[in-house]
C-alpha cells in the first residue's frame, strides 16, 4: 500500500509519516504543492493525504490537476473548518475531508475506508479463501476456525492486504515489491 | 410600542388640539360678526326711521318715505320742538306710513306727559309701554326688550316716539347659522384629521420601512442595505447614514472573522503536531531516546504556540488601543546597533553582510516597541536573503520625521503580494516552513502607527525588498 503525504508543516509531515509507516504503508512525503503534483501523477498511490495549504501550488490546484489524469483517493487535510471549503474539496474530487487537529486514529480508519472503496469491498475486512482478514489488528482467521486468528507480521500483512484489494487484476512482481513500508521491512 | 408613546397618535392628537381651536376662535368671530352685524343695521334702520317719524311729526319736512329713504339726520333741532305737535296731522301721515311700510316694524308715539299712547302701530306688540326716561333726558337710546329691538327718543317736552322690530327672524337665523357654522366646523375637523392621520401615515412610513430594514440587518444580515427612494430628503440622508454605518460594520466584522478564523487556523496547526506527535509516541513501546525526541519536539511546538497566542494578544491590545506606549527619548541609531548585533549570528550562518549606516537620531518613542519593529525588519531581512546577500539599515533625518530603511538583496515580494504583507497571517510564500508566525509584519505596522508614524514597503523581484519605518519626530 503506496501512501503519499503533501504537507508543509516539517513537523506534522514528519509525524504523519512516522505514524502511517508504522501501520504497515509504503510513505512518500512531499513539502510542497509542485514536488506533490510531479510524485502524485507520476507513481500509482493507493491514496494521498493532502493539505490545503501549501506552498507553491495550493491543494486545490494540485487537485484539480491530478484529476485530470488519476482517479487516486485524496484525503484533504484542513485547518479551515468552513462549509465552504469542504464542499469545494469534495467537488473538486476530494474523497475524505478531515479537520485539523484530528486523531491519528480517526486518519487510519478513513485512509482504510479510502482504499477500501477505491477496490470496492464491501468492508475492511477481505477474504483470502478460506480464510479471512481484518484489518484494525492485523489478524488472519481460517474459515472452518473463527475462534483461532493467526498474527500476521507486518510485510506479510501488507502483500496480503495488496494481493487482496488488487485482487481484480493480475499483479507483477515489481507492484507487489512496492508495498513495502520501509527498506527495513523489505522482504524480497 | 405603547398606544399613548406612539409618534402617529401623539401627533395626531396635537393636530386634532390645534385644529379645534382654530376652528372654536374662527366660529366665534364668523359668529359675532354676523350676529353684531345683523343688529347693527338694524339698529341703524330703527335710527332712521325714529329720526323719520320724529321730523315728520314735529317739524314741517318731506314725506315719511322719503325721510326714511334720506340720508341720516340730526334728529331734532331746537326748531323742530318749539312747534306744539298737531295730532290731526300726525294721524294723517302716519297712517299712510303704516300702510306703506310691510317690513315689520312697529312705532309708538307718546305725546306730552300723558301715559298712554297717542298712537300705536297695528302691529305693535301688546305689552308695550310708554319707556321710563328721566325728564331731562332728550338723547335717543336703544334698548332689547324680551324678543324685540326698540329706539325711542324723547323730547323737552316729554313726546317720544319709539320704533321697533321682532328680533324671532334674527333669533331663528342666528341659530340656523350656529347650526351649520358648528357641523361644517366638525365637517373640517374630520377632513383635517383624516388628513392629517394619511399623511402622518405616508410621512411615517418610510421610517417604519427604515426600521424594519435596519432590524433585520442588525440580526444578522450585515450585506444587505436599505434602499431609499429620496435620496434628498431627510429620511433618504438617515437611510444613506445607517446604511455607511453598516458598511463599517460589515467591514469591521468581516475583518474581525477573518482574522479570529486565521487565528484558529494558525493555533490548529501546531495543536494537530501536538496531537500527532503524542498519539504517535504512545501508540507502542518507545526507546528512551525516542520519548526524549518526541517530547523535545512536543515542547518546541508549545512554544510556537506561546509565541503565536502572545502575538495574538499584543495585536488584540493594539487593535483595542489598550497598548500603553511609554515614550522616552530614544537614540534609533544606538536601538539599531543593538539589533543588528542581535540579528549578526543569524546572518552569518548565511554568511550574509550587515551594511550600516547609522547617525545618532534621538526621537521620542518607546523604545521596547521599536526594537521589536527594527529586529523583526532585520530577521525578515535575513530569512528572505539569498545566501552571501546582504542588508542595509540606515537611519536618516528628514524635516519632522526620522527614517529608519531596512534593505535586503533577496527575490523581493510580487507585486499581486506587495499590498498584503502587513496583512495578518499573511505568507507571500504560502509556506509554515520559514517558521514565523505571519504576525510580525501586522505588528510592526500596529507600533508604528501607534507612534503616529508609518510603514511601507517597496520591493523589486530579484533584487530585493526595502520597508521603511518613517516615525514622527
Amino acid at each position: 500500500m503506496r501512501i503519499l503525504i503533501v504537507e508543509d508543516e516539517p513537523r506534522l509531515l514528519n509525524n504523519l509519516a512516522k505514524a502511517l509507516r508504522e501501520e504497515g504503508y509504503a510513505v512518500d512525503v512531499s513539502s510542497d504543492g509542485a514536488d506533490g503534483i510531479y510524485k502524485a501523477e507520476a507513481n500509482d498511490y493507493d491514496a494521498i493525504v493532502l493539505d490545503v495549504m501549501l506552498p507553491k501550488l495550493d491543494g486545490w490546484k494540485l487537485l484539480e490537476r491530478l484529476r485530470q489524469t488519476k482517479a487516486t483517493p485524496v484525503l484533504m487535510l484542513t485547518a479551515r473548518e468552513s462549509h465552504n471549503d469542504r464542499v469545494r474539496g469534495l467537488d473538486l474530487g476530494a474523497d475524505d475531508y478531515l479537520v485539523k487537529p484530528f486523531d491519528l486514529g480517526e486518519l487510519f480508519a478513513r485512509i482504510r475506508a479510502l482504499i477500501r472503496r477505491n477496490a470496492k469491498l464491501p468492508t475492511n475486512k477481505f477474504r483470502l479463501a478460506p480464510s479471512r482478514s481484518t484489518p484494525a489488528n492485523r489478524t488472519r482467521c481460517a474459515k472452518d476456525r473463527p475462534s483461532c486468528s493467526l498474527r500476521a507480521s507486518l510485510p506479510f500483512w501488507n502483500i496480503l492486504r495488496f494481493i487482496a484489494v488488487r485482487s481484480s487484476h493480475a499483479q507483477n512482481f515489481t507492484s507487489i515489491c512496492s508495498t513495502r513500508m520501509t527498506p527495513r521491512f523489505q522482504i524480497f | 410600542m405603547k398606544f399613548t408613546k406612539s409618534i402617529r397618535w401623539r401627533l395626531l392628537l396635537w393636530i386634532a388640539l390645534f385644529l379645534s381651536l382654530a376652528l372654536a376662535a374662527l366660529d366665534f368671530t364668523a359668529y359675532e360678526m354676523y350676529f353684531t352685524n345683523r343688529i347693527d343695521q338694524l339698529d341703524v334702520e330703527l335710527h332712521r326711521r325714529t329720526s323719520a317719524i320724529s321730523r315728520t311729526i314735529f317739524a314741517p319736512g318731506p314725506a315719511i318715505e322719503d325721510a326714511i329713504a334720506a340720508p341720516e339726520q340730526e334728529f331734532f333741532s331746537p326748531a323742530m320742538t318749539a312747534k306744539p305737535p298737531e295730532p290731526e296731522k300726525i294721524a294723517a301721515s302716519m297712517t299712510r306710513f303704516q300702510s306703506s311700510d310691510p317690513n315689520g316694524f312697529y312705532f309708538a308715539i307718546w305725546l306730552l306727559k300723558d301715559t298712554g299712547p297717542f298712537l300705536l302701530s297695528s302691529n305693535a306688540p301688546d305689552d308695550l309701554s310708554r319707556p321710563r326716561l328721566a325728564t331731562k333726558d332728550t338723547g335717543t337710546h336703544t334698548r332689547t326688550r324680551g324678543d324685540f329691538r326698540e329706539t325711542f327718543h324723547a323730547t323737552e317736552r316729554g313726546d317720544c316716539v319709539l320704533t321697533g322690530h321682532r328680533l324671532t327672524p334674527e333669533n331663528a337665523a342666528a341659530a340656523r347659522f350656529t347650526f351649520w357654522l358648528v357641523l361644517g366646523s366638525l365637517a373640517m375637523l374630520g377632513c383635517g384629521l383624516g388628513g392629517a392621520s394619511f399623511i402622518i401615515a405616508r410621512a411615517l412610513r418610510p421610517v417604519e420601512k427604515i426600521g424594519a430594514a435596519a432590524r433585520h440587518i442588525a440580526s444578522g444580515h450585515l450585506s444587505e442595505r436599505i434602499t431609499a427612494h429620496e435620496t434628498d430628503s431627510e429620511l433618504g440622508q438617515l437611510a444613506e447614514v445607517l446604511n455607511n454605518t453598516f458598511a463599517r460594520l460589515e467591514t469591521a466584522f468581516a475583518q474581525q472573522k477573518r482574522f479570529t478564523a486565521d487565528a484558529a487556523h494558525e493555533l490548529r496547526t501546531p495543536l494537530t503536531v501536538l496531537i500527532t506527535e503524542s498519539q504517535l509516541t504512545l501508540a507502542r513501546e518507545r526507546s528512551t531516546a525516542e520519548y526524549k525526541e518526541s517530547v523535545a519536539a512536543s515542547l518546541e511546538t508549545a512554544q510556537q504556540m506561546r509565541k503565536l497566542a502572545n502575538s495574538l494578544l499584543e495585536l488584540s491590545r493594539f487593535d483595542a488601543g489598550q497598548e500603553k506606549l511609554e515614550r522616552e527619548p530614544t537614540d534609533l541609531a544606538v536601538l539599531a546597533q543593538e539589533c543588528v548585533k542581535l540579528i549578526t549570528p543569524l546572518a552569518e550562518e548565511r554568511s550574509i553582510r550587515i551594511h550600516t549606516d547609522l547617525p545618532s537620531t534621538t526621537i521620542k518613542v518607546d523604545a521596547e516597541r521599536i526594537r521589536q519593529t527594527i529586529t523583526n525588519l532585520l530577521t525578515n531581512a535575513v530569512r528572505y536573503n539569498r545566501d552571501k546577500g546582504g542588508i542595509f539599515i540606515t537611519v536618516q533625518k528628514e524635516e519632522h520625521l526620522v527614517v529608519l530603511a531596512v534593505a535586503d538583496t533577496g527575490n523581493g515580494i510580487s507585486a499581486t503580494d506587495l499590498p498584503r504583507v502587513f496583512e495578518r497571517f499573511y505568507r507571500a510564500d504560502k509556506s509554515r516552513a520559514s517558521g514565523g508566525s505571519g504576525l510580525g509584519l501586522a505588528i510592526s505596522k500596529a507600533i508604528a502607527e501607534a507612534h503616529g508614524g508609518t510603514i511601507e514597503v517597496s520591493s523589486e523581484i530579484g533584487r530585493g525588498s526595502i520597508f521603511t519605518l518613517r516615525l514622527p519626530v
